[in-house]
C-alpha cells in the first residue's frame, strides 16, 4: 500500500494461508469427485473453472497480489488476457475445421 | 572505515522493482507453458476419443497425491515468508526445508509413475506406443513433455529454495530484507499453478 516502503504491505498472519490451503484442498476434492461423474462436455468446463478459482486464490493470497501495488495486478491481468485471446483466436479457426 | 560504514547504510534497494522483475520472468514462463497448453487444447479437440482412451493409462491416485503435496508445499512456502516477516528465523528455515522435502516427495512420486509407464512399454518412441493411434501417441507425447518440463521446474525450484535457506542461515535474508525469499516463493507458486491445470487436463479425463 505505502509505495515508499519496501515491505510495509502484506504482513498477514499464518491463518489466512491455512484457510486458503483448506479451500485449495476442498476444491481438489471437488475436482476429483466431479471427474467421476460424466457431464459430457461440461466435465472439462467444470475442471477448468475449478482450476481457475484455485489459481485466483494462489495468485491473490500466496503470491500476495492482493496487497501488491496495482501495477502488478494490471500486468498479470493483461498477460492472462492475451493468453486467453490466443486460445479464442486459435479455436475461432479450429472450431470450423471439422 | 567510517566512509565504508556510511556507504553500507546507504545501500539502495528496490524490493518492488525486484518483485516486478520476477513477475516479468513469470510471464515468460506463462508463454512457455501457455504455448504447450494451446497445443494440448487443439490436439485434444481434434482427437477427443483417443485422449480419453489414453488418459485411462494414467494413475489418478498418484496425480491426486501429487496435487495435495504441491498445494501443501505452496502453503509452507507462504508460511516461511510470513515467519521471516515476524522475525521468526528458525521457523522460516523449517518451512523452507519442509517445502523442499514436499518437492522431493513430488519428484519421487513422479519417478515411480514414470518408471511404471516405462515398465508397461509406454515412453516416447517405444514399439508399444507406436502401434497405438496417432491421437494416443500425441497424448503421451504431450504428457511426457509437459509434466517433464513441469518436473524440471520443481527440481529448479527446490535448488533455489535451498539457496534461500542458506541465505537465511547466513543472515542475508532477514526480517528487513527478504525479497529474495519472496521471489523464490513467486516461482514456486507459479509451478504450483501450472500443476493445478496439468492435473485435471491429464489425469481427470473421464
Amino acid at each position: 500500500m505505502e509505495k515508499n516502503d519496501n515491505h510495509s504491505q502484506h504482513s498477514h498472519g499464518y491463518g489466512i494461508y491455512i484457510l486458503v490451503w483448506l479451500a485449495l484442498m476442498a476444491l481438489t476434492a471437488i475436482t476429483v469427485t466431479v471427474a467421476g461423474i460424466n457431464f459430457g462436455n461440461l466435465t472439462v468446463t467444470t475442471a477448468l473453472l475449478i482450476a481457475s478459482v484455485k489459481t485466483y486464490l494462489v495468485l491473490t493470497i500466496f503470491m500476495h497480489l492482493r496487497s501488491e501495488d496495482r501495477t502488478f495486478r494490471i500486468f498479470v491481468a493483461v498477460s492472462i488476457f492475451f493468453l486467453l485471446v490466443s486460445f479464442v483466436l486459435l479455436f475461432s479457426d479450429y472450431s470450423f475445421l471439422r | 572505515m567510517s566512509s565504508h560504514e556510511h556507504a553500507a547504510s546507504l545501500v539502495h534497494r528496490d524490493d518492488v522493482g525486484a518483485r516486478m522483475g520476477m513477475w516479468l520472468f513469470l510471464f515468460t514462463e506463462l508463454l512457455l507453458f501457455g504455448g504447450m497448453f494451446l497445443l494440448y487444447s487443439v490436439y485434444r479437440f481434434t482427437n477427443q476419443a483417443e485422449f480419453h482412451l489414453a488418459a485411462k493409462e494414467l494413475n489418478t491416485v498418484i496425480g491426486t497425491f501429487n496435487t495435495i503435496i504441491l498445494l501443501t508445499s505452496s502453503l509452507t512456502m507462504a508460511l516461511s515468508i510470513a515467519a521471516i516477516q515476524k522475525n521468526n528465523v528458525n521457523l522460516s528455515i523449517f518451512f523452507q526445508l519442509v517445502t523442499v522435502l514436499l518437492g522431493l516427495a513430488f519428484m519421487v512420486n513422479k519417478y515411480f509413475e514414470w518408471t511404471a509407464k516405462f515398465h508397461h512399454g509406454i515412453y516416447p518412441g517405444s514399439e508399444e506406443l507406436l502401434v497405438k493411434s496417432p491421437g494416443e501417441i500425441l497424448f503421451f507425447g504431450l504428457y511426457y513433455v509437459m509434466t517433464g518440463l513441469h518436473g524440471l521446474h520443481v527440481l529448479i525450484g527446490m535448488v533455489i529454495i535451498l539457496f534461500m535457506t542458506s541465505f537465511t542461515i547466513k543472515g542475508v535474508i532477514t526480517r528487513d530484507s527478504y525479497v529474495k525469499l519472496e521471489s523464490a516463493g513467486l516461482y514456486w507458486h507459479l509451478v504450483d499453478i501450472i500443476w493445478i491445470f496439468l492435473f485435471p487436463l491429464f489425469y481427470l479425463i473421464t
